[in-house]
């Protein structure tokens, strides 16, 4: 015998205009959480034939007395233990509405799954029995609800039974739960008494509660609105994506807000860059007319290239998001190890992974205890403010503005350890989005290549310092401009002297110098030329964003001579000086050179002549449609 | 080809032939209405469903994606089509028991073809390798996991995308989007990360992986609702033949038909309006023990 949940009820009607509404109940441990949603199940219909029977044959059996609760402890793991642990997802139906109710389980320990199943709630009941009253996990609950974004909130006051359905009883509840969620800014749409064994308040206003005048459970619920996608606001469709599977250059992503359509102009944010939405584009039918609205997995061109990448947002100008290097959050803190100040942390806020480093943490406090004594580090299941300092700029909304970019969780080891809601930004410099449209050349890609007789391309040569980069590029440099081509020579410490002169050798500025090269060097290749960069650039991660950069147009070669015979050439005299203690951060002996992988040659000096290595790095920029042989091989790349 | 107006009022490209590919398909004007109505509710699942491929996408190295040949998969690979503008950029994993319907290899082996698919198809090991103590049926489902897990180290795949659904079965109900698996493949039910805003937990430890389902969310109606809405190719044998169909598609030698009279989708749709039955009820495998399935999944079967 298997216990499955009512499945079958759970088909929607064909063609339906019933709102669905998905509820979560929450509540202390033991305050009658899964009787409620058992005796719902009974109060619409909606358990399966024979179910009810089999479920008391099945107590019978163990000698226990029959607990409605039994209908959702489908998993021997949770009789055993007597407590629901974790988020089932079970149907009924009420007078108007199609209610997913996502079961969160009350035990603190599960905290994590409550949150995992409120987060997706349109609303909320918010459980508490009679005779106990408010407990800590009753005001803990609350509050998540408010941390959580959720406003439709009923709250039931349960087994009134055990208080002889005492009307004061349950007015001394009302009053003091009401009271803690209006202070969070959430107002109880009803407070029912209810006894979800009997059925009172349930479905039906029994002569035991005669005294109460409102709503019962199911009336409630069906006055809940789903929650819609945030047409109305301004657009946020953060970036999931570039996809390139075929000629098309396609940015990806949900639209969180607002709505686009084909000819919009739009800003990408943090760096602000302006652009227009050339086409919409879908599958099977494309490219798609008309607008686009929130709530929608959507793909868009855009009228020009720019480089754009995973967890830019992008808005419409005028109403784009901030961008911004700190943020002030308010969140709940799920890890056992408590948050502190100067803890580094990893932000995820809309698509954007960032490090960032926790500034200051102020009113962290145990939202369910009842004095709000305040500490300086936000423990497991507490909340609290934190100000973050981001590693790099993001685009954001504070989340009254815009709830949806206005969120962000927290990451600790790979996995998520918290998460809250954006209480305020500090718009950095380019708050305002700066209007930069590219002139686009006169020229035309195929016109420049027909003269050079070679597409444009950025061959980048990494690899230890004396290893051979800047004799291979410079070699590599005359050979095509003899064939008639148009080489430039980007060499790392030749801009160091000039467009880098302000950077140094930290690993943030070493980042930066990369990225002002790769920006330098597609910008020439966009333009036809091969742009050859020599630059010992050790970081893997930085050669990646230089590949991000440069798109179809990197090569990547690894000049992979022995450190040894490196530091036997010195041809500009740095390993002495560093062994000397001269050069601290000189990664010919420091070994923090990533070699990297994927790379599309690897060239050995110490082994072969200068010529020979020329002819092979030829040989591959002709294979990767570079370098054309003739020209009538240019209609095949154009 | 002919264009229909669906019930949302956003014109479609229905066919009665499957497109080769995107190339086929693209450069076709549709007419759009003045104002674009709000999304129904499929248009919701499919929006969510693409969202959560595209994420995986985006932070798995290797992914893979399960295809069980059942409406489920069928579906899922039809939304990775939509996710990925007409191609499936990874690959299709089949773990092949030997025992399916005939059917279900026909139509393997010529949507594969037609949908451009990269088809790995991987055979389980012989049933004496699989623990003797599990009742007949789940054993022989236990060497579907098995086979699973011979794939997983041949392949090195960090992320299995699976057609799971919450409505399914109990146990399914319990699972994350993005499902942590430990280096064995299996599940811990009580140490499940929390997931909440569409942040999914995508770094399993190393040697591990993680399964992704993106149509958790959807029920066994939304499938068949959105099945026929986007005129998506189905195996005839979940159509009624001599007053008996296949609710759910599984190892020939395990699975049984259900009384029914559904000859096509609408009246599948009808049916399940009204049935109390359980969608799982014709697979064998459930109903041996209270806890078969349970065991079943914590040891990394679907």
């Amino acid at each position: 015998m298997n216990m499955v949940l009512p499945s079958a009820i759970s088909a929607t009607p064909n063609g339906t205009t019933r709102p669905q509404v998905r509820i979560v109940i929450v509540g202390h441990v033991d305050h009658g959480k899964s009787t409620l949603v058992g005796r719902l199940l009974h109060e619409t219909g909606s358990l399966p034939d024979g179910k009810l029977e089999m479920l008391k044959a099945v107590s019978a059996r163990r000698g226990m007395p029959f607990e409605w609760s039994f209908l959702l402890d489908a998993l021997q793991t949770e009789r055993d233990q007597g407590i629901t642990i974790d988020t089932t997802q079970i149907r009924f139906r009420t007078r108007s509405r199609d209610v997913v109710l996502i079961d969160a389980p009350g035990h603190a320990e599960f905290l994590r799954n409550m949150i995992t199943g409120a987060s997706q709630a349109d609303g909320a009941v918010l459980i508490i029995d009679a005779l106990e009253g408010v407990r800590d996990q009753t005001r803990r609950h609350g509050y998540l609800l408010h941390l959580l974004g959720i406003k439709q909130v009923a709250v039931v006051v349960n087994k009134m039974d055990r208080v002889d359905f005492s009307a004061e009883r349950f007015g001394e509840i009302s009053d003091e739960i009401s009271a803690h969620l209006t202070g969070l800014g959430v107002k109880p749409s009803a407070v029912i008494p209810i006894s979800a064994r009997d059925g009172d308040g349930v479905a039906a206003h029994t002569p035991r509660i005669g005294w109460y005048k409102g709503p019962s459970v199911v009336e409630a619920l069906d006055a809940l609105e789903p929650a819609r996608p945030a047409e109305t606001l301004p657009l946020r469709l953060p970036v999931q994506a570039i996809y390139k599977f075929d000629d098309r250059r396609i940015v990806a992503g949900r639209i969180e807000s607002g709505s686009l359509k084909a000819g919009d102009e739009i800003v990408i944010m943090p760096a602000g860059k302006i652009a227009r939405i050339k086409t919409v584009e879908s599958w099977p039918v494309t490219p798609l007319q008309g607008p686009q609205t929130a709530g929608r997995s959507v793909g868009i061109t855009l009228d020009r290239e720019l480089f754009i990448e995973r967890g830019d947002v992008i808005g419409h100008v005028g109403q784009s998001p901030r961008d911004t290097r700190r943020i002030h959050a308010r969140i709940f803190w799920l890890h056992d190890k408590p948050l502190s100040k100067g803890d580094q942390i990893l932000i995820r806020l809309g698509t954007r992974e960032t490090r960032a480093s926790v500034v200051a943490i102020d009113k962290a406090v145990d939202p369910g205890a009842l004095s709000n004594e305040e500490t300086n580090s936000i423990a497991r299941n507490h909340v609290g403010e934190i100000d973050i300092s981001l590693a790099q700029p993001i685009a954001a909304d504070p989340y009254h503005e815009s709830p949806r970019t206005g969120r962000l969780v927290i990451e600790v080891n790979g996995r998520i350890a918290g998460g809250g809601l954006v209480l305020s930004v500090d718009a950095g410099q380019r708050a305002v989005p700066v209007d930069i449209v590219p002139v686009e050349s006169a020229l035309r890609a195929d016109e420049r290549a027909a003269r050079y007789r070679h597409g444009g391309a950025v061959l980048w040569f990494t690899g230890l310092p004396g290893s051979g980069k800047s004799t291979l590029a410079l070699a590599l440099e005359r050979r095509l401009f003899t064939n008639g081509g148009s080489p430039i020579l980007l060499d790392g410490d030749t801009l160091r002297a000039g467009l880098n002169s302000d950077l140094g050798f930290s690993h943030a500025d070493r980042s930066e110098n990369i990225r002002r090269l790769a920006e330098v060097a597609t910008h020439l290749a966009r333009n036809g030329h091969i742009a050859i960069v020599a630059a010992v650039s050790p970081a893997a991660s930085d050669r990646a964003a230089a590949r991000r950069i440069a798109d179809s147009a990197f090569r990547e070669i690894y000049v992979a001579t022995p450190a040894e015979i490196c530091e036997s050439r010195d041809p500009k005299g740095h390993y002495a000086k560093a062994r000397a203690g001269g050069l601290p951060s000189f990664t010919g002996i420091t070994n923090d050179y990533e070699p990297p992988a994927g790379n599309e040659l690897t060239i050995d000096t110490s082994s072969r002549t200068v010529a020979d290595a020329v002819d092979e790095i030829e040989r591959m920029l002709a294979q990767t449609g570079i370098l054309f042989e003739e020209v009538a091989d240019l209609a095949a790349n154009i | 080809m002919h264009l229909l107006d669906n019930e949302s009022g956003t014109a479609r490209l229905r066919s009665s032939e499957p497109r080769q590919g995107i190339k086929a398909s693209r450069k076709i004007l549709v007419e759009a209405p003045a104002t674009v109505p709000s999304m129904d509710h499929l248009d919701e699942l499919e929006a969510q469903s693409i969202y959560i491929l595209r994420e995986a996408f985006a932070r798995l190295k290797k992914l893979a994606l399960l295809w069980s040949l059942g409406k489920d998969s069928n579906v899922m690979i039809w939304l990775a089509r939509k996710a990925f503008f007409g191609r499936v950029p990874f690959p299709a994993l089949h773990v092949d028991t030997g025992k399916k319907f005939p059917e279900m290899y026909a139509f393997r082996d010529q949507y594969a073809k037609e949908w451009d698919i990269d088809l790995r198809v991987e055979r389980c090991p012989p049933i004496d390798s699989v623990d003797p103590t599990l009742p007949p049926a789940a054993r022989s489902a236990a060497r579907k996991t098995e086979g699973l897990k011979l794939a997983l180290v041949k392949h090195g795949f960090d992320g299995l995308i699976a057609g799971i659904r919450r409505d399914e079965e109990a146990t399914r109900a319990k699972e994350r989007v993005f499902s942590p698996r430990g280096l064995e493949g299996e599940w811990d039910v009580r140490d499940q990360p929390p997931e909440f805003w569409d942040h999914f937990n995508a770094s399993p430890p190393q040697g591990a992986h993680l399964r992704i389902h993106p149509i958790l969310h959807w029920t066994e109606a939304d499938i068949w609702a959105y099945t026929r809405r986007e005129n998506i190719p189905i195996i005839p044998l979940y159509l009624a033949k001599d007053g008996k169909r296949y609710r759910s598609l599984g190892d020939a030698d395990i699975t049984f038909p259900v009384a029914s009279t559904a000859s096509d989708i609408d009246e599948i749709l009808a049916e399940l309006e009204d049935t109390k039955v359980p969608e799982r009820a014709g697979r064998a495998l459930d109903h041996e023990t209270e806890d078969a399935f349970e065991r079943l999944r914590v040891a990394g079967y679907l």
